[in-house]
């Protein structure tokens, strides 16, 4: 074989082979020590490193070496603009007599002549440069030619390349972090904002003191129950913190009247659900719904509801996820003119107007996720916290819940039919 | 012969003989430099790299065996390729590598 024809055979071999390296996905670390085994066989030569250019700290980082020694510098530093500039602008590779200019040349020179370092060769991507291949001699002592230098150069694009993707993908994984944590930090003040509010409309309500909190906390209860997504069930817990948001305008002696309000009363109370829908609809809220749950709390499956007499289906799910949470605490809560109710009567009344005011699955789910506390089945002490701990060991409370559960079931495909 | 981290090795005295076989030519082919080396450090003077096994050599197996040579020659070592096939004695020509090694 002709020896011109196999050293091309050789070196483009090399070439090929580094250019489907890069293209590769894989191991950085890998594809660099591969690259640096090419392009040193390729041309024989006998040593020779892959530095990265760091833009924060101003210098070459090496990433590989062969034949560099230990005491070889692991970072240069490029300090002064004009020498990144050079590098910059010389897309060829660099004798180290002509380095010899550089700042940082005079600084490693020793380093440099002692491994006898001959070419430079800056790694520039869209006049950007991303690093510089080091190399060492020849093994046959001669110097590079024209051609070894065009192999170089060629070789010295494809690593490049590699560099800049591995940057870019380096910058793109920050910044998704840093909006990651961004997210993070807003839904934090959304929910701070939210506790907040809750808050300051219990603290208008005597009577009720903590009602929100804890219509948001059955409300998550409910969601977690039904295994909606982790998303939707704090939106529907948030939905149960602000669903009373309209009270704050009704006039403080109506929420707290110490008797049945009457019906001029009334009708200003009622209008605590479109003053929180309108409340809550200009603001941006990470979840849908929140402003619906508001409006349509105390709609009824029967239509026989507020304020605009809605049935089953027209109600949006998370207005009756919330409704039955409200409507709970208002049965195990203490009223100015009522007492709270015994559990069992609690759960009985849930499932006597399974499918009259409250949705039976979500009855159902209600029920199971309170068995699953009340048998041990389930850790949490969700319910006992809300509700105190003999409440919730009432006795009888075991049947009446699987009787509850056992009954539901039998009738759930009973849902109330709009009569229109 | 001994085996080594998949590489075969056979040594007497201060003679060492490494099979290069056909892992040369790829990132694993580290594994021949790093036990050459091992070799070197264990006082082996005269170190053979066998190419019987081996057909063909790439820019891979070419820069590990340049880590070998420079290896070699900081130990203060001998060091000799042998059984290797008329195509790979040029390419080790052409590129130089015959200035530093004995090719038997
Ligand atoms: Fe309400």
């Amino acid at each position: 074989m002709a020896e011109n024809q196999q050293k091309l055979i050789h070196t483009f071999g090399a070439l090929a082979e580094l250019g489907s390296e890069v293209s590769q996905k894989q191991n950085f670390q890998e594809m660099m020590r591969t690259s640096l085994h090419l392009l040193l066989g390729s041309l024989a030569i006998m040593r020779g490193g892959i530095a990265r250019y760091s833009r924060y700290g101003h210098e070459l980082n090496m990433l590989v070496m062969r034949g560099l020694g230990d005491d070889f510098p692991l970072s240069l530093s490029l300090c002064y603009e004009d020498e990144r500039q050079f590098l910059v602008n010389d897309l060829y590779p660099i004798e180290v007599a002509q380095a010899k200019v550089l700042p940082f040349f005079q600084i490693y020179d020793q380093s440099f002549e002692k491994k006898r370092i001959e070419l430079l060769v800056p790694l520039v991507i869209r006049d950007e440069i991303v690093g510089v291949i080091l190399l060492g001699e020849k093994a046959n002592g001669e110097a590079y030619s024209g051609y070894d230098k065009e192999i170089i150069c060629a070789m010295a694009r494809h690593i490049g390349v590699g560099i800049a993707q591995r940057n870019m993908m380096a910058e793109l994984e920050r910044r998704s972090d840093e909006n990651r944590k961004l997210y993070d930090d807003l839904r934090m003040t959304y929910k701070d904002t939210v506790k907040a509010f809750a808050a300051a409309i219990d603290y208008k309500d005597k009577y009720t003191e903590g009602h929100s909190v804890r219509v948001g906390k059955y409300s998550e209860i409910i969601a977690q129950e039904l295994g909606l997504e982790e998303s939707e069930v704090e939106g529907v817990a948030v939905a149960g913190y602000l669903h009373d948001v309209g009270k704050l305008t009704v006039e403080r002696n109506i929420i707290n009247a110490p008797y049945r309000i009457n019906a001029k009363e009334s009708a200003e109370l009622n209008k605590h659900p479109a003053v929180g829908y309108e409340i809550l609809l200009p603001i941006h809220h990470p979840y849908t719904d929140v402003p619906l749950a508001a409006k349509y709390h105390h709609e009824r499956l029967d239509g026989r509801g507020y304020p605009d007499g809605l049935y089953d289906k027209e109600i949006p799910y998370i207005a009756k996820i919330v409704n039955l949470a409200d409507s709970f605490d208002a049965m195990t809560t203490d009223r100015p003119y009522k007492r709270r109710r015994p559990a069992n009567e609690v759960i009985e009344d849930l499932q006597r107007n399974a499918g009259k005011q409250f949705a039976p699955e979500l009855v159902t789910a209600f029920c199971r996720g309170m068995l699953k506390e009340v048998t041990g089945e389930s850790k949490d002490k969700r319910f006992r916290r809300l509700l105190g701990r003999e409440y919730m060991e009432a006795e009888g409370i075991v049947p009446i819940l699987k009787n509850a559960l056992n009954g539901m079931n039998a009738t759930s495909s009973l849902t109330f039919v709009s009569p229109d | 012969m001994e085996i080594n981290n998949n590489v075969s090795v056979q040594t007497s005295g201060e003679t060492a003989v490494v099979y290069a076989n056909d892992y040369l030519n790829k990132l694993t082919g580290e594994k021949i430099e790093r036990e050459c080396r091992r070799q070197l450090e264990a006082g082996c003077k005269t170190l053979v790299v066998n190419f019987a096994e081996t057909e063909i050599v790439n820019s891979i197996g070419v820069s590990i065996l340049l880590g070998v040579i420079d290896a070699a020659s900081n130990a203060g070592a001998k060091i000799v390729f042998s059984d290797v096939n008329n195509d790979t004695i040029e390419l080790f020509e052409m590129l130089g590598l015959t200035k530093h090694v004995t090719v038997s």
